[in-house]
């Protein structure tokens, strides 16, 4: 393998992909076009669980508009942007002329949801398989038109010319006059990654006009006659039973009161209207035992938790154990975090005729269209999901609990209904990133090499908790996790998918705990890492942020605030460094300058994998500094943005991004690798600032204060 | 009290006959059906709402619609009619959003800054807009994009002056 040279091709791919133009400092590592070629793998993408009827990805209009459906959603991670680019460049026509249509069960290919980094990754090359598929029988119909071999045609733009008749020419659009394409081909190889001319390179949004100005509708944007708004009664506390409502006096203030099978709502033609007759309503439930809190949560996950189960072993532990100079033992916590998207999960529902169409913000349409069905008695085919604009997911709108709620409430009331949960319910409603723990029992050889490393993760889930270094006795072991299937009264309410779920806090136990070590041995953080890394791809990256961030070798702390951490995703890498400056009169962290390096194979549109790094470092900071769900006996204690902080703009640091450009390897999603780094550079860097260890997250002031007492 | 509150809303005139206590955000998006208005918080803690009213940032979820009577409303649906406003045109530039839920609010916010301040400093910029969220991370191209745009206003007004 080729290594980057991070100036010289750096340099030469940033000038070349127009980078310059685009907003915030970033390099871009290639690799030559040679190296490329050689490895480009099989070009033949199955499509796996995908139609492969080419008609369900794409229609040519008369006037060659391509317009692409795809059962994605576009939840602000730019999938609109990046699937246009895929198909554009398989059809061979212009970017400009491509409109997408998302997230409708009705008109898209069914797909199972978006979430796990997964649009470009599995759904990119069923879109590129029927990309290549149409534009080979389109030759193969314009062959026939211009009385040419098929081979011979060239096209651009949608337009096909015969380069032996010069003059003669024939377009997309009028070879399919906007009708369904009934041919079929077998085997149409894509095309070659060095023939790219629209992937790799930086798109325009597609969604860019519609959100500037205001018509982007979410789903609470769509309005019909006589729809009402419905504000639903809601428990106290987790746990706790209804037993009555007086709804009398709602009722009185011009309200319309639902009750349906333990559901409560209260509606009204103006949503404030409904959300005050609410305020009328007497409810009581039934409260449920004291069980714990936010601070108790970490003894009640290890006594709950399942057995462990083994995920990944190697060596001999008690070898392990008898190699090494120095055992070192620590835990690791995190707290309860929610998505909080600033659109709060909303619905619009309308049941007629047997019929329902949902809007729902939602990253999973299809499976919500099942849902739906059965909480309405229809057949699935008589419900159409549409997942307009969604005003963030980060895994949190994977449930769609607000449009089965409208459906019911459509169906009871045969109007049109639109639910839109406030502040409160989002928060009480979320499935939050899980608590969780994290137990390392560690030891290094008085060479500075660790011989033994066991891992036991309570909560979080198994994703990447076993290490990538090389150590020879090893084992990691895991119990429950955001998937669900944990027993019951383990965790404070339903918990799921947060952006790169399990990732983060397996990443943010082990990198925190590499650190631990290098200081142990007496070596810099970032030679400990290397020493035990063969992973070509690992070290690359981390040698590229190395690079851009000047770090300076030695043993931290250091007292510059400098930290390192590094991780993989979904076949993705990362690797970060942070600069800090830690307040020892308050406890306060700023985060100066963060560097990101990433590699996720073939890049397919620069400045939105940036965005996605860049919007992977903020909302880090918020998991890193600030953010946990306060509770107690069931009761979320965080209504609202008051008590619960969301990164502000006076906390960003200067963001440098690096993409490693790595063609040979498939493209795969980049909207969280980035994201697993944040806890660990940043609780490495408070040590290399302050010479305290931050083994909590989030790391608030008052436990940076805590540990600058102890010492 | 229902009553007729009159008011000019992105240039022209509105009348609503509603409760006159109900918040300008609800009346706005379920009355009148200018949707470019978002519900975030509630509380006035989000920014999404965010609308001009006599040249000034508000909250609407948190301003009662009688408070806006004989006032000028702008909304993101009145913002640049004749083609963008150098604010709008910067966000698509720098691709200053992903989700976009936040985006009229952090427009309309740095609007009001641009019409009290035209030539801010990046720590003004960051001051003003401190209390609008973005959960999506856009703020560093935020931030560029109204630095950007405040440089074409000056320029553009300038331009005007020696015309």
């Amino acid at each position: 393998m080729k290594p980057v040279d991070g100036t010289e091709n750096g340099v030469a791919g940033l000038s070349r992909r127009e980078l310059l133009a685009m907003a915030g400092p970033g390099l871009f590592l290639c690799f030559s076009v040679d190296w490329l070629a050689a490895q480009e793998p099989a070009r033949l993408p199955a499509r796996q669980g995908y139609p492969t009827d080419i008609n369900a990805y794409l229609r040519i209009g008369p006037d060659g508009r391509v317009t692409c459906f795809a059962g994605k959603v576009e939840l602000g991670q730019g999938a609109m942007t990046v699937l246009a680019q895929i198909l554009a460049e398989e059809l061979d026509v212009a970017y400009d002329s491509v409109d997408m249509v998302l997230g409708d069960t009705e008109l898209c290919p069914y797909d199972m949801g978006t979430f796990g980094s997964m649009n470009v990754r599995y759904f990119g090359p069923a879109l590129r398989g029927a990309g290549a598929e149409a534009k080979a029988i389109l030759l193969q119909m314009a062959g026939e038109q211009l009385q040419a071999p098929a081979a011979r045609l060239q096209v651009k733009a949608g337009v096909v010319t015969d380069p032996n008749t010069p003059g003669k020419s024939v377009t997309y659009g009028q070879l399919v006059q906007g009708k369904r394409i009934e041919r079929h081909l077998e085997g149409v190889p894509v095309k070659p990654v060095t023939a790219y001319s629209v992937v790799g390179h930086t798109a325009p949004r597609k969604d860019a006009l519609d959100k500037v100005t205001g018509k982007a509708k979410y789903c609470g944007d769509f309005m019909f006659p006589g729809m009402l708004h419905a504000r639903l009664v809601r428990p106290p506390a987790h746990g706790a039973k209804f037993k009555d409502a007086d709804t009398s006096a709602a009722e009185k203030a011009g309200a319309r009161i639902v009750r349906d099978d333990g559901m409560v709502a209260v509606l009204h033609e103006r949503p404030d209207l409904a959300d005050r007759a609410l305020g009328l309503v007497k409810a009581q439930f039934e409260r449920p035992e004291p069980t714990m809190d936010d601070k108790t949560i970490f003894d009640h996950l290890l006594k709950t938790a399942p057995p462990l189960q083994n995920v990944g072993a190697s060596g001999d532990l008690a070898e392990g154990e008898k190699a090494s100079g120095t055992i070192v033992e620590e835990t690791y916590l995190n707290s309860y975090v929610a998505h909080a998207p600033m659109e709060t999960h909303s619905a619009t529902a309308v049941v007629e005729d047997g019929r329902a169409t949902v809007w729902a913000s939602t990253q999973a349409p299809f499976s919500l269209r099942t849902q739906v069905a059965q909480a309405i008695g229809l057949a699935p085919q008589n419900v159409r999901i549409i997942a307009s604009y969604v005003g963030g997911g980060f895994g949190g709108k994977s449930a769609g609990g607000q449009a089965v709620e409208a459906a019911r409430l459509a169906k009871a009331t045969g109007k049109p209904v639109q639910v839109v949960w406030n502040r409160a319910e989002e928060f009480f409603y979320d499935t939050f990133r899980p608590a969780a723990v994290v137990k390392i029992r560690s030891g290094v050889t008085s060479a500075g090499k660790i011989a033994l490393w066991d891992y036991k993760v309570y909560g979080a889930g198994e994703r990447e908790a076993k290490t990538y270094y090389d150590i020879p006795h090893q084992r990691t072991l895991s119990a429950g996790g955001w998937q669900g299937g944990n027993p019951p009264g383990m965790h404070l309410s339903a918990v799921g998918p947060w952006r790169a779920p399990s990732v983060n806090t397996n990443t943010f136990a082990r990198e925190s705990h590499m650190d631990i070590l290098a200081a142990k041995a007496g070596i810099d953080p970032l030679e400990f890492r290397l020493k035990h890394l063969s992973d070509a791809r690992m070290r690359r990256v981390l040698e590229a942020v190395a690079k851009q961030f000047a770090w300076k070798a030695g043993k931290a702390p250091s007292g510059r605030g400098a930290g390192i951490a590094c991780g993989i995703y979904s076949n993705a890498y990362a690797a970060t460094m942070a600069e800090v400056a830690v307040d020892k009169k308050t406890g306060h962290v700023q985060v100066k300058r963060v560097v990101s390096a990433m590699d996720v194979g073939l890049v397919v549109n620069p400045d939105g994998l940036r965005q996605q790094m860049e919007g992977c470092i903020v909302m880090g900071l918020g998991y890193a500094l600030t953010e946990e769900v306060h509770f107690k006996d069931g009761e979320v204690l965080d209504r609202n943005f008051d008590s619960y902080q969301i990164p502000r703009f006076s906390w960003m640091p200067r963001v440098e991004t690096i993409l490693i450009d790595n063609p040979g390897t498939p493209a795969v999603g980049g909207g969280e690798p980035p994201i697993i780094t944040m806890g660990a550079v940043i609780a490495n860097a408070i040590y290399d600032a302050a010479g305290v260890r931050l083994r909590q997250l989030p790391m608030t002031p008052a436990r940076v204060l805590e540990a600058l007492k102890k010492g | 009290m229902e009553r007729t509150i009159s008011f000019t809303l992105n240039g022209r005139p509105a009348s609503v006959k509603v409760e006159d206590d109900r918040m300008l955000l609800w009346v706005l998006r379920s009355d009148l059906g200018l949707t470019g208005t978002k519900f975030g918080c509630g509380e006035g803690l989000c920014g999404a709402c965010t609308v001009i009213v006599n040249q000034q940032a508000v909250r609407s979820c948190s301003v009662p619609v009688k408070d806006v009577a004989g006032k000028q409303v702008l909304t993101i649906e009145g913002l640049g009619q004749s083609g963008l406003h150098a604010i709008q045109a910067a966000f698509v530039k720098h691709h200053a959003f992903q989700c976009g839920y936040c985006t009229p609010g952090m427009i309309l916010n740095a609007y009001a800054l641009l019409l009290k301040t035209p030539k801010p400093t990046p720590e003004q910029i960051t001051r003003h807009m401190e209390d609008n969220l973005c959960r999506c991370g856009t703020h560093g191209r935020i931030l560029v994009a109204i630095e950007e745009a405040a440089i074409q206003e000056a320029s553009a007004a300038s331009r005007g002056g020696a015309r």
